[in-house]
């Protein structure tokens, strides 16, 4: 980092975004320098996608309106155009052509549509979170690229042919050559982010906008796409906007960071002074909060617990369609593992290892085509009819998106009572109501709230209401399936405290499915490392963590965002 | 490898087609069986003696066990023998083939108005929403739907036929025989068919217009800097053409399959009207051979779907 000032790529100041009234965006400014990458980091609804939106012309939603400035490629700090314009964002809006003073910048708020077509891929690209929906299904890979090369540089058929080419070999798509005329579903989630990227560099941008680029990877994958954007900025010296709600990730990649909390910005620091010296108490919350490897262990379980959960043997095999006609993908591969009462048992892996297959086994979902399971004496595979719906009850499962796995038109009490319904334990009316009071504050949400909707609560919310209807049948194995993968770092800590307290209180037993590894160390006795089907290592957590065996396990731990941002290496103390 | 893939698909689609096809002969054949009252007695009515009926019940075989009529049936219907009308004592292929035309011609013509209003109408409602061409799209065609379409007809009729005598209010000429005489006979059924198919199209079109205009790649097809009308065109259009062609493929179907009140009301001579004669006159063998027909004439709709299907969206065809 120089000490120079230069002249900032974009510079935003007082930005702020209104929807109709309501005032999402109020008052965020800063500047992203060449080769410099700003991070902006908030939870969800902290309105961090929305200003890069505003700030770079992008925002497309009908009725918001853009105050402030924003000005792209200005010469000198302070100097551009800070004259504060409003336009309607939307398609076709056409509000005030842009402020091109002459000097080669150009005012992104209020810009036409026309000025913002000439900026958006040529000056500014995008990346956004989900590659498997970010990239055209019908067009292929070659196509995608080229057509920005197309609009803004007049490149066509060979020549643009040729550069989409060079972009693919940049991004490390193997054999660049056959994958200009593959489609989007031909590669993988790492892939097409990184095809994403080169979309995004075809014209070589002075800004690149990344927004949560690797959200949707996995964590060894998150690190290869890190890396592949650090090696390309500063290669060709673009400046990066880094949105992300991982201030582990920021630290790895931001020089400078912008904290967001309900669209005001609550702190904008370098990234060192940030995370060493937080002045604002929502940051030192959001730091507190972040699930890092080392810092926490769960309480010591039951010594002498009997096995409540054996699995012996699994085998789980799916027929997919493949080029060389149905082949097998085997999802779980004599896979076996012991379960004592009280004990959490992590599950970790990356997406296709299979974890959430043990789930699907042991709800019933799936039938596996080999293996034992047992809990406490009853074979959970073979039972049908009455000592089925019997075994239900003992096992219960907490899935991950609190949106979708709560009934939208069910109040709480309905969805928590259903299954003392189902199982005809409900004993009328007063005694469900009883019962779903009693469940509502074990999990610590007000009695009243039994009559509310889903709408009405927040994802954390939510997320305990799924959890006391889990425990309203007093089951003695949950099985919780990325439970708090969806939830925002401060809350996903307190869910894990309760589910802490609710197994020393309740004698729970967990088997706890999750990708991150900070998470699985916070809350598990046992882990059991998965990769493509098979158990790669299972051990107790502490000496798994303390000194791991397997390349892969090494490999998945050296992945995750160390607690010292880069930047505390790059500049000795 | 693509072309022995697309030529793989296909084989599968045809030999699907095909055990679907056999499975409503079965059911076609059981028909004749199942429902009450003897077809060889309603075929003779007043003209019933003890002799003439088992005379007609041995020459329509139905005296030979069920297992043997119905492979003698099947193998019938192979070679293009669906039997003989009972009332007419014509053969029910012969009969079913005149009116082929007919039906064909109405449901493409219908099927050309359709499209004509709805997928400009559809796709400016899609990209327009909210704003207030889309609010008149919305109402008008929600208003179409509820439309009855041999009140649509009639009114067709009294308007432009009676009213201002610029078409004759029915009538039929074959296209190959007459293509003038057809155009002139063909437009206001034509309209009828296509106008009511196009209210329905219309707001599956927007619809499916919508659903894609804020899907992720739209989004960065705008972060691209490409001008509008490559966004529509290439981004949103394309993508919306395969729930498109979904109910296109539903809507032809479905005119190919009967519009027995247009072709009443217009006095067009086709398979719909037919259908609805041989079942009032309970002439089973062509009740039997109109369904047969329409069933295949629903399934080659379909197969002609699943093929455009795939060279519309490389994830079918490359899967």
């Amino acid at each position: 980092m120089s000490a120079r000032r230069v002249a900032p790529v974009l510079a935003v100041d007082d930005l702020r975004v209104a929807i109709g009234p309501t005032p999402v965006v109020r008052g965020v400014s800063f500047a992203v320098e060449p080769g410099q990458t700003l991070g902006i980091v908030g939870e969800s609804g902290s309105g961090k996608t929305m200003t890069v939106l505003a700030a770079t012309g992008l925002l497309d939603l009908p009725g918001a309106v853009v105050h402030g400035s924003s000005v792209l490629g200005a010469p000198l700090v302070g100097e551009a155009g800070g004259a504060s314009t409003g336009a309607t964002a939307g398609a076709g809006s056409g509000g005030t052509a842009g402020a091109g003073a002459g000097d080669g910048t150009t005012q992104l708020v209020g810009a036409s549509a026309r000025t913002l077509r000439r900026v958006h891929g040529d000056r500014i690209g995008f990346v956004f979170q989900d590659p498997s929906t970010s990239l055209n299904p019908i067009l292929t890979l070659g196509r995608q690229i080229s057509e920005s090369l197309e609009a803004h540089r007049g490149l066509s058929g060979r020549k643009a042919r040729d550069r989409a080419f060079d972009l693919l070999e940049a991004v490390g798509i193997p054999e660049p050559a056959s994958r200009l005329d593959a489609y989007p579903h031909q590669l993988s989630g790492g892939q097409r982010q990184r095809v994403m990227i080169a979309v995004a560099l075809a014209c070589d941008p002075a800004l690149l906008v990344a927004d949560e680029p690797t959200t949707a990877l996995d964590v060894t994958t998150q690190a290869q796409i890190v890396e592949l954007v650090r090696e390309l900025q500063h290669r060709l010296g673009t400046a990066v906007v880094w949105i992300s709600h991982d201030l582990g990730l920021i630290g790895q990649v931001a020089d400078e960071v912008t904290v967001l909390r309900g669209g005001e910005q609550v702190e904008r620091r370098p990234v060192l002074d940030l995370v060493d010296r937080p002045e604002h108490p929502y940051t030192r919350e959001l730091l507190a909060a972040r699930p890092l490897l080392g810092q926490h262990r769960p309480a010591p379980a039951p010594a002498s617990a009997e096995p409540l959960l054996t699995v012996e043997g699994l085998d789980v095999r799916f027929a997919v369609a493949s080029p060389a006609g149905r082949t097998h993908v085997h999802a779980l591969d004599d896979v076996s593992f012991v379960l004592r009462r009280g004990h959490t048992l992590g599950v970790v892996g990356e997406s296709g290892s299979g974890k959430s297959t043990i789930a699907n086994v042991l709800t019933g979902l799936v039938r596996p085509q080999g293996g034992r399971a047992d809990l406490a004496g009853v074979d959970v595979l073979q039972q049908r009819g009455k000592a089925l719906k019997a075994l239900r009850r003992r096992i219960a499962m907490v899935f991950q998106d609190p949106f979708s796995s709560l009934n939208t038109r069910s109040t709480v009490g309905t969805s928590v009572s259903e299954p003392l319904v189902v199982h005809g334990l409900a004993g009328g009316r007063g005694g469900a109501r009883a019962r779903v009071a009693e469940l509502l504050r074990l999990v610590d949400l007000p009695a009243a709230w039994a009559d509310r909707y889903p709408h009405e609560l927040s994802g954390g919310q939510r997320q305990r209401v799924s959890i006391a209807r889990a425990l309203a049948l007093e089951p003695e194995l949950v099985i919780l399936d990325e439970s708090t993968a969806s939830l925002d770092v401060s809350i996903q800590a307190r869910v894990l405290e309760l589910l802490a307290r609710l197994q020393a209180e309740l004698g729970l037993t967990y088997l706890f499915i999750a990708h991150d590894l900070a998470v699985v160390e916070r809350v598990s006795h046992d882990v059991l490392v998965l990769q493509r089907g098979r158990v790669v290592e299972h051990r107790p957590a502490a000496d798994l963590f303390a000194d791991p065996r397997e390349d892969y396990t090494r490999a998945l731990l050296a992945a995750i965002p160390p607690v010292r941002p880069r930047a505390a290496a790059d500049r000795p103390a | 490898m693509t072309l022995a893939r697309v030529a793989r698909f296909l084989g599968r689609r045809v030999l699907h087609s095909l055990v679907v096809l056999l499975g409503v002969l079965v059911v076609v054949f059981a028909l004749v069986h199942l429902v009450p009252g003897d077809p060889v007695r309603i075929a003779l009515g007043t003209r019933y003696t003890e002799e003439a009926y088992t005379a007609l019940r041995a020459a329509s075989g139905l005296d030979r066990p069920l297992a043997a009529q119905f492979f003698s049936y099947l193998g019938g219907a192979v070679t293009g023998d669906l039997g003989v009308s009972f009332r007419t004592g014509q053969p029910v292929a012969v009969t079913l083939l005149e009116r082929l035309p007919a039906t064909v011609s109405l449901a493409v013509v219908g099927l050309l108005v359709a499209l004509l209003v709805a997928l400009p109408a559809g796709i400016w409602s899609g990209l327009h929403e909210g704003r207030l061409s889309d609010a008149i799209v919305r109402v008008t065609s929600q208003a179409g739907v509820s439309v009855p379409d041999f009140w649509l007809g009639q009114l067709l009729i009294l308007g432009v036929a009676v009213g201002l005598g610029l078409l004759p209010t029915s009538g039929y000429a074959a296209l190959t025989e007459d293509p003038a005489h057809w155009a002139r006979h063909v437009v206001l059924p034509g309209l009828t068919v296509g106008l009511v198919a196009a209210a329905i199209m219309t707001r599956y079109i927007r619809t499916a217009v919508l659903d894609v205009a804020h899907a992720g790649y739209v989004r960065t097809a705008r972060s691209k800097g490409l001008p509008a009308a490559v966004v529509t065109r290439r981004h949103i259009v394309r993508n919306a053409l395969i729930p498109i062609l979904t109910i296109t493929g539903i809507q032809l179907a479905t005119i190919l399959g009967g519009v027995v009140v247009v072709e009443v009301v217009f006095a067009w001579p086709g398979l719909g009207r037919l259908t609805y004669d041989a079942v009032a006159s309970r002439d089973y063998a062509l009740v039997q051979g109109a369904v047969l027909l329409v069933a295949a004439l629903f399934l080659l709709v379909n197969l002609v779907v699943d093929v455009l299907y795939s060279l519309a969206d490389p994830r079918i065809r490359l899967s």
